[in-house]
């Protein structure tokens, strides 16, 4: 199907699936339980969050990845994806169409430009320059761009970008509505569909950023199938080796940096189409060190790793920053006294606000032990079902490794 | 002229900061090979070492004066730090008010400490794996460095206040023959530039004038060898971290009055430190020195009203962009030795 093999196919319906059908699968308890507010996950803002940040991954790991040149400046795209978009809410319309094109068009124009300099050295001084380029990008963004009184504030610093009601938009129709919009279909109009005592949520937004999601991934899949891909494998292996046998790989390599950078840009324009404000600290470089953070801790290199990357993060982000101490108290609860107090004590500096901490640690965590990330976590621990299976004398049927 | 000088001086400090941070970033590179990005971390854990002092030296004993009631009638509570019933009133209180100085031997012990539990506990197991893992590495290790230092002190900057003696600032300008009020400068900058002359003047005479520094150094240029002669090389390089974390540390402690601490200023610092370090040459000590002030006093006069009327908001990228400008014509940086990390 789709020029895809049997088992990418398979990969890609799963996906498919787990992305059409997400409002059921992240709401599995019921409304108004307490586990609900915990643990449910189907609500429009954190849905899409996860794809967006999906689509954004898998770009990151288009570069990353296959070529294993590790840019620490992505975040920039994202930024300049969002304010691109904004513009086009400003001038235009609020029609997302138009915006997420030239997002991804301004973007690429940027990757190319900052890709064409950085790919010339390789390794750490690869690093250092994007990490410098994105720098410079949002301390200019901060600063000069962003000074209301200058006659070039492109970015609105502090405040962020949004649109005002006075803004020309030369295209706006009386009868679309006034947020962002896909040729009338509002992106914040959700339908709601009640079920005994559940509720689920479809979210345009969320369905067309999904949408794009699976097209981002079918395209990264063929990406990683294709000759092209090879060819970003053997930079990664051996760049050296390439050049000796007469073959120039920088047009390869920097293919996959504006690719990436475009994956990047469409993200940003898609953040932007949700909620239009676009502020410069998605441009900051600890930004883009979350970017590599949920690279690496979904899979570098694998064809599904960015997205458990992405959504294991933002899922984690949004639970531990949720639990406070009122609720492991209630969750300790059948503990003494003394010994809750004291767990709850020690938990409490790695919940709430401390959920960063969290975070740090589960990285090192799967730097340390899991280079190759939760996707090899998941792979081994199907080995060892199946080796427990065949010694059993069972069948041996794999469950799809994630 | 008296406005190049101001600059030069502005530059001095941040420039002092700079120098100190990319040397010890140079150590561990040109020692152990190991990209360390948690070292922005070690220079916030230094200023969080002056923080602590001072927050222990300010432990008091709550007496109540019957004498005197505060608004409500009850008796007034009169805090007495600790250290002023210890050592008399007023010797007290001039140890409290010189807490950031004496807070570099409090930090030395701790840094170096955190150095080698570093280094034994996370680093060595990273030399096998490529740049990119020890870079990764060490940033989850800033990030939950970062994190447990905002779970201790909180989100807020900490003021630090500097000794009596050094705050405010001083004509610098009448001392060197211009008139008055041309060149006013605080004090504690102009101790801060002299502290960290004296502490890089002290690591490259430990280098060069001691024998652990002459192995050292015998280390960096081929380690192997050195091996084979019979030097447990693996143990002097792990105490070269624990100089470069204490250099890093003593940075952040004097650097508190400056900046009053908070739990992002490594993460602030560390970037541009990384990219005083390329400018100067991976792996070259003086080429970190040098680039350290040569950067920040760039940034000084590029912060200067007259150019940024020429040219907009250059003092926000002028490094940025001296580091692109260098890496792409001059890849060992500007004293990198031939064949260091030269891609």
């Amino acid at each position: 199907m789709l020029k895809l093999n049997k088992s990418d196919t398979l990969l890609f319906v799963i996906v498919a699936a787990m992305v059409l059908l997400a409002p059921f699968i992240l709401n599995p308890f019921p409304q108004g339980s307490s586990l609900a507010q915990m643990f449910n996950a189907g609500y429009p803002d954190l849905m899409q969050r996860f794809v967006i940040f999906g689509i954004l991954v898998i770009g990151f790991n288009i570069l990353f990845g296959l070529t294993g040149y590790l840019s620490f400046g992505h975040a920039a795209f994202l930024g300049i994806g969002s304010y691109s978009a904004v513009w086009m809410f400003k001038l235009l319309s609020m029609n997302v169409i138009p915006a997420l094109i030239l997002s991804m068009i301004v973007a690429g124009i940027f990757s190319l430009a900052i890709g064409y300099v950085s790919l010339r050295r390789s390794g750490i001084y690869f690093s250092i320059l994007t990490l410098a380029f994105a720098q410079m990008s949002y301390n200019l963004a901060y600063s000069v761009l962003g000074n209301p009184s200058s006659s070039y504030n492109l970015t609105n610093g502090e405040t962020g970008l949004q649109v005002y009601s006075n803004d020309p938009q030369y295209f706006a129709s009386s009868s679309a509505p006034d947020t962002p919009h896909l040729f009338g279909l509002a992106m914040s109009d959700s339908s709601k569909l009640d079920i005994g005592s559940w509720q689920f949520t479809f979210n345009n937004g969320y369905y067309m950023s999904g949408i794009l999601m699976l097209v981002a991934f079918y395209i990264s899949i063929r990406i990683f199938r294709s000759p092209f891909g090879m060819m970003l494998r053997a930079v990664k292996s051996n760049q050296q080796r390439m050049n000796y046998t007469g073959l120039n790989t920088k047009p390869y390599t920097l293919a996959a940096f504006v690719i990436s950078g475009m994956y990047a840009g469409l993200a940003g324009g898609l953040l932007s189409s949700m909620d239009p404000l676009a502020g410069a600290e998605r441009m900051h470089w600890t930004a883009s060190g979350e970017i590599v953070i949920m690279a690496i801790l979904g899979g570098v290199g694998t064809l599904i790793g960015p997205i458990v990357g992405a959504g294991f993060n933002e899922y984690f982000k949004n639970i531990l920053s949720k639990i406070n101490d009122g609720i492991l108290h209630q969750w300790l609860s059948f503990l003494p006294d003394g010994l809750e107090n004291f767990i709850v004590g020690i938990l409490h500096y790695f919940v709430g606000k401390g959920w960063h901490l969290t975070l740090g640690l589960l990285f090192m965590m799967v730097i340390i032990f899991l280079p190759g990330g939760l996707v090899e976590g998941g792979q081994r621990l199907a080995k060892l079902f199946k080796r427990k299976k065949t010694e059993d004398g069972s069948d041996s049927n794999n469950t799809p490794a994630k | 002229m008296d406005q190049i000088l101001l600059q030069i001086l502005n530059g001095l400090d941040k420039g002092s900061a700079y120098a100190l941070i990319a040397l010890g970033l140079t150590l561990i590179f040109g020692t152990l090979g190991v990209v360390n990005f948690a070292h922005g971390a070690l220079f916030m854990i230094g200023a969080f070492c002056a923080v602590t002092l001072q927050r222990i030296l300010n432990i008091s004993t709550i007496t109540e004066d019957p004498t005197k009631t505060d608004f409500l009638g009850n008796p007034a509570k009169i805090k007495t730090p600790i250290v002023e019933t210890w050592f008399g009133p007023e010797v007290g209180a001039s140890i409290i008010d010189w807490s950031v100085p004496l807070a570099i031997f409090f930090a030395i012990p701790i840094m170096a400490a955190v150095g080698i539990i570093m280094e034994r506990g996370l680093i060595k197991h990273f030399y096998k794996r490529p740049h990119a893992d020890q870079i990764l590495v060490t940033f989850g290790l800033a990030i939950v460095l970062q994190e447990v230092i905002k779970a201790i002190y909180g989100a807020n900057p900490i003021p630090t206040p500097a000794p009596e003696a050094f705050r405010g600032s001083f004509d610098f300008g009448t001392y060197i023959g211009f008139e008055a009020n041309a060149i006013i400068y605080p004090y504690w900058r102009m101790v801060y530039f002299a502290f960290s002359a004296i502490i890089i003047a002290a690591v490259f005479a430990f280098l060069q004038f001691t024998t652990f520094g002459m192995v050292v150094r015998a280390g960096m240029a081929d380690r192997e060898t050195v091996g084979l002669l019979g030097i447990n090389i693996d143990k002097r390089f792990t105490i070269m971290f624990a100089i470069a974390a204490c250099v890093a540390g003593l940075a952040g402690v004097m650097y508190a009055p400056i900046n009053s601490p908070n739990y992002h200023m490594g993460m602030d610092f560390l970037v541009l430190s990384f990219v005083v370090v390329v400018v100067g040459g991976m792996g070259s000590l003086p080429g970190a020195v040098l680039a350290g002030f040569m950067l920040g006093i760039l940034e000084a006069f590029a912060s200067m009203n007259q150019v940024k009327a020429i040219f907009p908001g250059i003092d926000q990228i002028i490094i940025y962009l001296v580091a692109i400008i260098i890496i792409l014509t001059r890849p060992r940086g500007l004293m990198g030795r031939r064949g260091v990390m030269e891609e």
